[in-house]
């Protein structure tokens, strides 16, 4: 007798999947496939939430698609873009190593605050006076950072919880320091800033100062990120470390080493969340100028974009997108909090989609393995 | 020996089970009649699990039919099995470590009394009613933490059974037991089925077969090829129904152990949770061309050990490799002294499922200079290294971009052993080596570890498998709570005397 064909697969990813293509592209095209559908679906429920408070979705989404088509808006996407490819890098960094750095928002607060005073205090020419700052914002978040890492290293104090807590530990410490010695007194000014970086630390502006060239850093980052992570030894340890951390310790990667070295990388990306507002727009730290939530919103960033690079980099622009959309939103009588609401859906929709869809990719991977190697079964 | 009526528990007839391009069942038939202890056996991979799973409700067969107790059934789901009275105690056992027994066994059918209230009351007397009936007796407050291997699987037994099956299924249920776990385990079945429950017994242990079965069916590539009477047949006939051939004979070697020592390790000790240590005063050499099996029952310090020479826990004593003295050494820096090891468990310690094979034959070897490129990772070249163990150790795959998870349990373990040897280690840990991979996986993981040994590696051999045991090794230690308190030879050794010193009842004092 022959061998039976595989004629009775019922798995949905047929539709889109031959055998031909590597595991690796396979995983790729199901992974944009299930983004993909996992955002419409977001933008349905999206419209249901709209429709249900009593305003018009396709007002909504007019304005939305509207907001896409012009330029400005997109500059916009770019710059509000940049701090979020920082934070999220940062995250993911941690997330590839199975480590839950909920500590962004302290690392990089504090980063900017010693870089800001760092910074206005001494007097570089320009490219080095704007290097000077980075290195000391990438220092002080990792600084920051690797309280928590020694504490999980050699503690074994969950990541999770010392990053929250050095969170509410690192607002108050930069209270205390801004307050008591960075603090810059000008009479009569309310919004309190550290001393204002001179314009060799600044870094500029383009297309009519619209979007500022710290987006350029976020590129570089991110290629960074992929080199580090998915191309050098580090990377592959620091990824076998998150897969199967057993196995890894059994083959002699040393965990203690790997947290301690990812908790501070991770941190040191921190570091730069706030140098588009330090170093492009505020040129100083103030507790109104600087903007707060980055770190938070750098995890849904990270979980949107799947811990990838690229992911990332699109997940950051869809953010920064519908952010820009939302004052749009707000003109044309729509709330602005919709746009939170609709970040939340996606994140949720894209997660429980791509969850899902690997889980059958890999069911599939499995039967497709098997059927290629099943002997010839004689009946 | 059976109280064989006649009747029948269940029949299987014509079945036929379809994966994607894999038939895994066809034409399978069984009848297994009431009250009595039915074996099925076959290698790995013959479709004992898949129908199993059938039977149990877990898969839906596309041909053929079910019956149980005379009528025609057709499962959904297992719990469609369980309310028909059929009950699976699974290999790998599916308890909650820090419940009671009592609380263990009642999961998910709590008895209530009103209210959402557990009668507690009225599950440890029907429990206890339960005990009686196979002549058991279990503490039913004791964490389950607490309970060594074969109680375990009594608790899983008595779970099943007060869920009111009385047709149970017990896949490869002495994998993990010592001899005389064995013994009472089959104690407990026979009185089950006396008190007529039927019992399906998969296994690929012969000899228990032969001396537990009323009636055995012989499974082979997807179908049943035989059903015989354990007096109709004896144990060559049986293995090779079974494979189809003659079995693998544990070969005879031509070499001879060597004089040079290249592991040595002393007074090894390992702290172990409560201040008793869970290895104490380890001392033994390996030498060149030497095969030294570790015996003992599973939780007597193997691992510990293992994990000691390895440098994977904190441990006193020393350890040397070739002649240089790894004692604080990092666990990186022993591999590269000359250590390997295939790990106990190959999805725990062994491999990253979901990454490809050239990154799992990767993990342990970034920093060889052919397969790296300064910082980073040589692709090519990994991918190149993984294909060449893939070929020289006959990895069934697609090939080396394939996840691992894709791969049988068999040729992950083909994997992992291809792994720790390529590298030429001067010593190999090898822990189960051949644990849960079928008869020809098995062959060929023997015969490259017999290679690599006449070529001048020596081997740390753990292994749960008498045979293998016997089989293998020049010397055999046994490790009985965390001592070494007999060295013994093989040759003149039987699996019943090993058992013994295994289980405390024989010591003789290490020489």
């Amino acid at each position: 007798m022959t061998t039976t064909e595989p004629d009775i697969s019922k798995n949905p990813l047929d539709k889109i999947l031959t055998p031909s293509q590597s595991p690796q592209l396979q995983t790729a095209i199901v992974t944009v496939a299930a983004s993909l559908l996992g955002v419409l679906i977001a933008l349905g429920i999206s419209a249901f939430i709209l429709a249900v408070t009593g305003k018009n979705p396709v007002d909504a989404f007019t304005t939305i698609v509207e907001t896409a088509g012009n330029t400005d808006k997109l500059v916009e996407m770019l710059d509000r873009a940049t701090p979020l490819i920082f934070s999220a890098t940062a995250v993911a960094i941690g997330f590839k190593m199975n480590l839950f750095n909920i500590g962004v928002e302290g690392q990089y607060l504090f980063a900017a605050l010693i870089s800001a005073q760092a910074g206005s205090s001494v007097n570089l020419p320009a490219p080095i006076h704007v290097l000077f700052i980075l290195i000391v914002a990438v220092c002080a978040g990792a600084a920051w950072a690797s309280i928590a890492a020694v504490l999980k290293a050699y503690k074994n104090i969950h990541e999770v919880i010392s990053t929250i807590m050095l969170n509410f530990i690192g607002l108050a410490v930069i209270q205390w320091l801004f307050e008591s010695f960075f603090r810059e007194e000008i009479e009569g000014n309310l919004n309190v800033k550290t001393k204002l970086l001179p314009n060799s630390g600044r870094m500029p502006t383009i297309i009519d100062g619209r979007l500022s060239t710290v987006f350029f850093l976020a590129l570089l980052v991110i290629v960074g990120y992929y080199v580090v992570v998915y191309r050098s030894r580090f990377g592959f340890r620091l990824r076998a470390s998150g897969e199967n951390p057993d196995a890894a310790r059994t083959v002699g990667i040393s965990a203690r080493t790997m947290v301690m070295l990812s908790m501070i990388i991770s941190g040191g990306v921190a570091g730069l969340v706030a140098m588009k507002s330090l170093l492009s727009e505020a040129y100083a730290y103030g507790p109104n100028a600087t903007p707060i939530q980055l770190g938070f919103a750098g995890i849904t960033v990270a979980l949107l974009g799947r811990n990838h690079p690229v992911g990332i980099l699109l997940a950051a622009m869809l953010f920064g997108f519908l952010d820009s959309a939302s004052a749009t939103l707000q003109l044309a009588g729509v709330p602005s909090s919709i746009v939170r609401v609709m970040q939340a859906i996606i994140v949720l929709c894209v997660v429980i989609l791509n969850e899902a869809a690997i889980r059958r990719l890999n069911v599939r991977t499995a039967e497709q393995a098997q059927a290629q190697l099943a002997p010839e079964v004689n009946a | 020996m059976a109280s064989a009526s006649g009747d029948i528990a269940v029949e299987l007839t014509d079945i036929e089970k379809r994966f994607p391009g894999v038939l895994a069942n066809y034409d399978v038939n069984l009848t297994v009649r009431r009250g009595t202890i039915h074996s099925i056996v076959g290698e790995n991979g013959a479709g004992k699990s898949t129908l199993m799973k059938v039977l149990y409700g877990m898969h839906q067969p596309e041909e053929g039919s079910v019956s149980v107790d005379g009528a025609e059934v057709a499962f959904r789901t297992p719990a469609d099995a369980i309310s028909a009275g059929i009950g699976m105690v699974h290999q790998h056992f599916k308890l909650a470590d820090n419940l009671t027994v009592l609380e263990n066994i009642i999961l998910g059918s709590e008895p209530s009394r009103g209210g959402g209230r557990i009668d507690f009351a009225a599950a440890r007397s029907s429990i206890t009613e339960i005990m009686q009936q196979i002549g058991t007796e279990l503490d039913l407050d004791e964490l389950v933490s607490e309970l060594g291997v074969g109680e375990r699987q009594r608790v899983e037994i008595i779970k099943v059974l007060y869920r009111g099956a009385n047709i149970l299924i017990l896949d490869e249920p002495t994998a993990v037991l010592v001899p005389d776990e064995v013994n009472e385990l089959f104690a407990t079945l026979q009185r089950l089925v006396d008190e007529g429950a039927t019992v399906i017994f998969i296994s690929h242990k012969l000899d228990e077969v032969l001396s537990v079965s009323d009636d055995i069916t012989v499974m082979r590539q997807g179908t049943t090829v035989a059903h015989t009477q354990p007096a109709d047949i004896d144990r060559p006939g049986l293995a090779e129904l079974m494979v189809g051939s003659e079995l693998p004979s544990p070969a005879g070697r031509n070499t001879t152990v060597g004089d040079t020592v290249r592991l040595a390790f002393r007074d090894i000790t390992v702290d172990g949770p409560e201040g008793r240590p869970t290895v104490q005063n380890a001392t033994l050499d390996v030498k060149e061309r030497e095969i030294l099996g570790i015996a003992g029952v599973e939780g007597n310090g193997q691992f510990e050990l293992c994990a000691a020479l390895l440098g994977l826990t904190a441990s006193a004593g020393t350890v040397e490799v070739d002649g240089m003295d790894v004692s604080t050494a990092s666990t990186a820096d022993r591999y590269d002294a000359g250590l390997a090891y295939i790990p106990f468990d190959r999805h725990r310690e062994g491999l990253m499922l979901t990454a490809p094979l050239w990154q799992n034959t990767l993990l342990g070897r970034d920093h060889e200079p052919e397969l790296r490129n300064g910082p980073l990772v040589n692709a090519p070249a990994a991918v190149a290294a993984s294909e060449e163990i893939i070929e020289r150790f006959g990895v069934l795959t697609p090939n080396a971009h394939t996840p691992a998870f894709a791969l049988s349990g068999g040729n992950q373990q083909k994997l992992l052993v291809g792994r720790a040897m390529v590298t030429e280690p001067s010593v190999l840990i090898a822990a189960h080596p051949t644990r849960g991979i079928d008869v020809g996986a098995q062959a060929a993981v023997w015969d490259e570890i017999r290679m690599a040994r006449d070529a001048g590696m020596a081997v740390l051999l753990v292994s749960a498998d008498l045979e293998e045991l016997i089989g293998l090794s020049d010397r055999i230690a046994v490790l009985f709570e965390g001592e070494i308190t007999a060295q013994l030879d093989p040759d003149t050794i039987t699996a019943a005397e090993l058992g013994g010193y295994m289980t405390g009842v024989r010591q003789r004092e290490a020489s």
